[in-house]
């Protein structure tokens, strides 16, 4: 359990201030300058040493992919952009940093910003987040005014500006390279990779992608230091992160909580408990909607960090937790996923554009049992068909959860055709 | 140099190249859709997945980048489920409607799939059906069978630099289109129908017309302007079904306009396909044409002839006309005692040292341009694929250099950015001064070239123009020999606009010793003192030119000379012939009869021998080997096929007043320029929907 002190994100709940005076009583903001003196490599250095993982969903060394930024401008800018469009299913962290404590993301923002020679940030901000985008944009102008960012940001001699820009609903553009394409106003669909970001992301120039919660957290492992970081969580597997717990839980809510707690602890101990107690559980997604489902089984004992649940075939993704109980209906659960899937596929890359309407369609006849036990395997086949063949990971993350839920829930699909085709048979009869 | 493994086999590629193109050097074929050569690579049809070690999923082989060390393997398992899995997706939402699909049998799609597919769907629901889209005249759409490999969009946005088609929508709503329904405003719109892998965009006027095994291909030359673009003219009976592009790197590298592609309908119409003779009319006036036999029209002729001094006959050749028929009938002329010959029918008196009317640099020289002045020149009317030439230099400017494009002429959009630096002569000549800010520019090129065009050339201060333009070649170093250093250079181009011009200006087809030039020629005409004219295929000059002449209009279409002519003698369209033509880069190029002419029409130069042999001055050829060993022996380049280099360099044009008139284009309708365009219906269509939709947008 996360002790109260080791907290970073002191104001998740909003019951503090959000402005300026408010985010300076927590202690953003402090120090700053300092930790600017330390210099670009020694920061990066420190990052990498923290062992921070980026929260984004595919948990990559942040330390490491701020390394490839080149170290000699060679004439072009470089740029960080900070992907707020969160849009996953079941995850809801980085709306409350954007709009109870915008400061410490900017803070980030400034710091990371230097740490990678940047000279300027974006902030792609999910479209729908319409007053986070206020208070973020309101958060910039205090900023700027306070001589935080700017022209000599923070006293530091370092220019560093901070753009917001907001997006128009799609799930898409929370990929990096299509969040790239949108904020140069083209049409958002991920890029080829190589050339990664680094090398040539915004505008053609070297850029940084990272999540919201990434930047957020970077000051404080910078104020408290790597090893009071490292002491929380498992190693590789470091510090604290926001989870959010939803569905079928007495009191839903986000919590900051140390990397590696068990999944069983966490929902008792913050979500109140499964509804109808914990032997009521059916299944849970760990961390948003694209990542497997895991059956009551495996939930009793996983940890909730990248390295644990990677072992149970799942991954801990944007840590969005989605409790479902024993009265759902696993495979509808799953079928509207893929329509989600389906429907927020770009349509650039053909294993995409066509596999996830394919998947759609079966899952909506599984859904009501009207289907052979052998197309089971055949969607089986399609979801590997897709996985590994796309342009980005949506592909994956449509196949996953279909992959899951025939890993684990291989019988219930079963029964339900033998019924459908029973009572087919009957009412032929 | 990377060193790479494909298959057990080492190759070594230039830093840049592709997995693919490594392996297609190998010999090895990787399918693909949405790769091509000429286009960006967006890698999103994933049909060339391979399989690379070290690498837990299979990669893109067209967009991956050849690595000291990679070890590929297109033959593995891994590979071949990639493949079968992408097939099996691109077919699941395709139509499958190959029996009465216009790509059959010419389709990437049906080919791949029966080399990569499975063989039977696994795909139970229903497939997805789009709506159809105009895309104008020319490019009938069946979206439903697309499978958004996106070249269309790419060749618009790349080659053609007309940005009308993206693909709305996304996931499987996402659709190929012009984002407002409108035809499709590009010139080289047809070659989306080449790229297009599947049967999604085809040929509108081609539409459930022939099948690709039924057709008889042959390869020719295009005269729709004076690029000579390489084409395949596809036939079935008599009767041409389509032209298609063929491979030329320096000419039309696989692209052809849209007037090349499509106005071939117009050999089906208003064909001359029989002899025709004036009658006497009354009171003086002209009578009416009537049908007649080739000897009936033969005597007419003769007879008209008998007691004409040779200087009171005069012959023009067309826009159309082959450098065989107009041997031919130069060699008849100067039998007949006539000096009085122009092959320049718009009055672009051009003559001289061949480097003084030759696209000198060639049409691949355009890649090495770093400065270019284009003068009283539209090259995206007159010459489509030099137009093309030009953006793919101004677009890849990362890969050639910085290119600086300047232009002199009436305000028009050639797909690129140019720098307008005036409307008239004037400009020329301050660029000539160094008055102008393009002759700094021109001053720092290393490969300066100028285009002159013949809206400049074309109109009475021509050749003081042509002056002008040779002094600004010389004055900017337009012009060098090779050195030790660097290569030869030529950067004065004239850019022609008929497929005959420099055909007949190598020949000679040009006022003889004390002849008339066209002006002259028309002059007499007028006056009476030139009392016969032949016209070989001569239609863009006004009757009224012509006064009380006896005109003789050999050609192949009813158009405006056929109209004024006394005697008709049907001729042979440029797909009904062996002949020869000379682009404007002076390339000799050959094309073939691909049908036969229609009716008792004939090949043009059969027609001059055997009228010479009605009155008696016998031609001295009966073959065409013959014909063409006469052509080497007036100017050797006709021994030589498809070859480019640039023209002996000399003084010519003629010091003299620049008129303050601006430039105009030469050509206000790119649609209809010759007999054979006006007469097609394709066109007609063209002029009505794009023209003037373009039109009413302004």
């Amino acid at each position: 359990m996360l002790q109260d002190k080791d907290r970073i994100f002191t104001n998740l709940y909003g019951q503090d201030d959000w402005r300026l005076a408010g985010a300076r009583r927590r202690g953003v903001w402090d120090g700053t300058k300092g930790m600017m003196a330390l210099g670009r490599d020694a920061l990066t250095d420190i990052v990498k040493d923290s062992d921070l993982r980026g929260r984004g969903g595919a948990g990559f060394p942040t330390g490491l992919k701020w390394s490839f930024m080149p170290k000699e401008s060679g004439g072009r800018p470089s740029y960080l952009v900070v992907n707020a469009d969160e849009s996953e299913p079941g995850t809801c962290k980085d709306r409350e940093i954007l709009r109870y404590d915008p400061h410490r993301l900017l803070e980030g923002c400034l710091v990371a910003g230097f740490a990678m020679g940047a000279s300027a940030c974006y902030i792609y901000i999910r479209g729908e987040f319409y007053a986070e985008s206020g208070h973020v944009q309101q958060a910039i102008d205090e900023a700027y005014e306070a001589g935080l960012i700017g022209k000599n940001a923070c006293g530091s001699g370092y220019d560093y500006d901070i753009y917001l820009h907001r997006g128009a609903g799609a799930y898409i553009c929370g990929e990096e390279t299509a969040l790239l394409e949108s904020l140069e106003g083209k049409k958002g669909q991920p890029r080829l990779k190589p050339p990664f970001p680094a090398a040539v992301g915004l505008y053609g120039c070297p850029t940084t992608v990272n999540n919201v919660e990434t930047i957020a957290v970077v000051p404080e492992i910078l104020r408290r230091g790597v090893d009071w970081w490292k002491s929380i969580g498992r190693p590789k597997n470091t510090g604290t992160k926001i989870f959010c717990i939803s569905g079928h839980v007495n009191q839903p809510c986000n919590v900051e909580e140390e990397l590696g707690i068990p999944l069983k602890d966490l929902v008792e101990k913050h979500a109140g408990g499964v509804r109808g107690g914990w032997d009521n559980l059916l299944a849970v997604i760990p961390g948003g909607s694209s990542t497997p489902v895991l059956p009551k089984s495996i939930c009793d004992s996983v940890l909730m960090d990248f390295d644990s649940l990677k072992e149970a075939q799942t991954g801990l993704g944007t840590a969005g937790v989605i409790v479902m109980d024993k009265s759902t209906d696993i495979i509808y659960a799953i079928a509207r996923l893929s329509h989600f899937y389906m429907h927020e596929s770009c349509g650039q890359c053909t294993p995409c554009r066509e596999g996830t309407g394919w998947l759609w369609r079966v899952m909506q006849r599984m859904v009501r049992g009207n289907a052979h036990v052998d197309e089971i395997d055949t969607l089986y086949q399609v979801t590997k068909e897709i996985e590994g063949h796309t342009i980005c990971a949506h592909g994956d993350a449509a196949a996953w959860p279909v992959q899951g839920l025939i890993r684990h829930f291989r019988p219930e699909m079963e029964r339900r055709i033998l019924e459908y085709r029973e009572a087919a048979h009957r009412s032929a009869a | 140099m990377p060193k790479l493994t494909i298959d057990g086999m080492d190759i070594e590629v230039e830093p840049g190249t592709s997995v693919l193109q490594a392996a297609e050097r190998l010999g090895i074929e990787i399918p693909r859709f949405c790769y091509h050569d000429r286009l960006s690579v967006p890698a999103n049809c994933r049909m060339c997945l391979v399989e690379m070690e070290r690498s837990p999923k299979p990669v893109a082989s067209c967009a991956l980048q050849a690595q000291d060390g990679m070890v590929i393997h297109t033959d593995s398992e891994m590979t071949h489920a990639a493949r079968k899995g992408v097939m099996e997706f691109l077919l699941i939402n395709h139509p499958l409607d190959c029996p009465i699909c216009d790509q059959g049998g010419e389709c990437d799609l049906q080919d791949q799939a029966m080399a990569y597919g499975f063989d039977r769907s696994r795909y139970l629901e229903n497939k997805r059906a789009v709506k159809e889209k105009n895309f104008g005249p020319l490019i009938k759409t069946f979206m439903t069978r697309c499978i958004h490999c996106t070249r269309c969009v790419r060749f618009a946005d790349e080659i053609a630099g007309v940005p009308e088609l993206g693909a709305p929508g996304r996931s499987e709503h996402m659709e190929i289109g012009t984002y407002v329904e409108q035809a499709i405003t590009s010139e080289l719109s047809g070659n989306m129908i080449d790229i297009c892998p599947v049967g999604a965009l085809t040929s509108k006027p081609y539409s459930f017309v022939a099948r690709p095994w039924e057709l008889r291909k042959t390869d020719s030359i295009d005269v729709m302007d004076a690029v000579g673009c390489n084409i395949r003219v596809d036939a079935r009976g008599g009767e041409v079904m389509r032209v298609l592009p063929r491979l030329h790197e320096d000419v039309n590298e696989e692209w052809v306009s849209d007037k090349t592609r499509f106005a071939f309908d117009g050999l089906r119409k208003r064909r001359l396909d029989r002899p025709y003779v004036r009658e006497a009319g009354t009171d003086g006036g002209r009578g009416r044409l009537h049908e007649a036999s080739w000897p009936e029209a033969f005597a007419a002729i003769a007879q008209r002839l008998e007691g004409v001094a040779g200087n009171e006959i005069a012959a023009i050749a067309g826009d159309l006309a082959d450098v065989e028929a107009m041997t031919a009938l130069k060699d008849l002329m100067t039998s007949l005692g006539s000096a009085n010959l122009d092959c320049r029918q718009d009055g672009a008196l051009l003559a001289g040292p061949r480097g003084g009317y030759l696209f000198n640099s060639g049409i691949a020289g355009i890649e090495q341009a770093d400065a270019i002045l284009i003068v009283g020149a539209n090259p995206r009317w007159e010459a489509s694929l030099v137009n093309a030439r030009i953006r793919k230099r101004w677009l890849n400017q990362a890969y050639y250099g910085p290119v600086k494009i300047g232009r002199i002429g009436d305000a028009a959009d050639l797909t690129y950015r140019v720098d307008h630096l005036g409307s008239d002569p004037a400009a020329l000549q301050a660029v000539l001064d160094g008055s102008s800010p393009f002759s700094q520019v021109l001053r720092d090129a290393k490969q300066p070239m100028i285009i002159l065009g013949m809206g400049a050339l074309a109109r009475p201060d021509g050749t003081a123009i042509l002056d002008c333009a040779r002094r600004v070649a010389e004055a900017y170093g337009m012009v060098r020999d090779a050195t030790e250093d660097e290569p030869a250079w030529n950067g004065f181009n004239v850019l022609h606009t008929a497929a005959a011009r420099v055909g007949g200006l190598d020949i000679g087809f040009l006022p003889g010793e004390g002849g008339r030039d066209i002006r002259d020629i028309l002059i007499g005409t007028r006056g009476g003192e030139i009392k016969v004219v032949w016209l070989l295929g001569a239609d863009e000059i006004a009757a009224a030119h012509f006064g009380d002449a006896f005109v003789i209009y050999q050609g192949h279409h009813g158009d405006a000379g056929a109209h004024r002519a006394d005697v008709i003698l049907p001729g042979a369209a440029y797909t009904e012939k062996a002949a020869t033509y000379v682009n404007t880069e002076g390339r000799v190029q050959r094309a073939r009869m691909a049908v036969f002419p229609p009716g008792d029409a004939r090949e043009d130069w059969k027609i001059l021998r055997a009228f010479s042999e009605v009155i008696g001055k016998r031609l001295p050829y009966d073959s065409l080997a013959a014909v063409r060993s006469r052509m080497a022996e007036i100017n050797p380049v006709f021994a030589r096929e498809d070859i480019q280099e640039a023209g002996a360099w000399g003084v010519f044009g003629s010091e003299g007043a620049l008129d303050a008139v601006p430039f105009a284009s030469s050509i206000d309708n790119f649609y209809q320029t010759d007999p054979i365009s006006r007469a097609s219906d394709t066109m007609a269509q063209c002029v009505a929907e794009i023209l003037d939709q373009a039109q009413a947008a302004e």
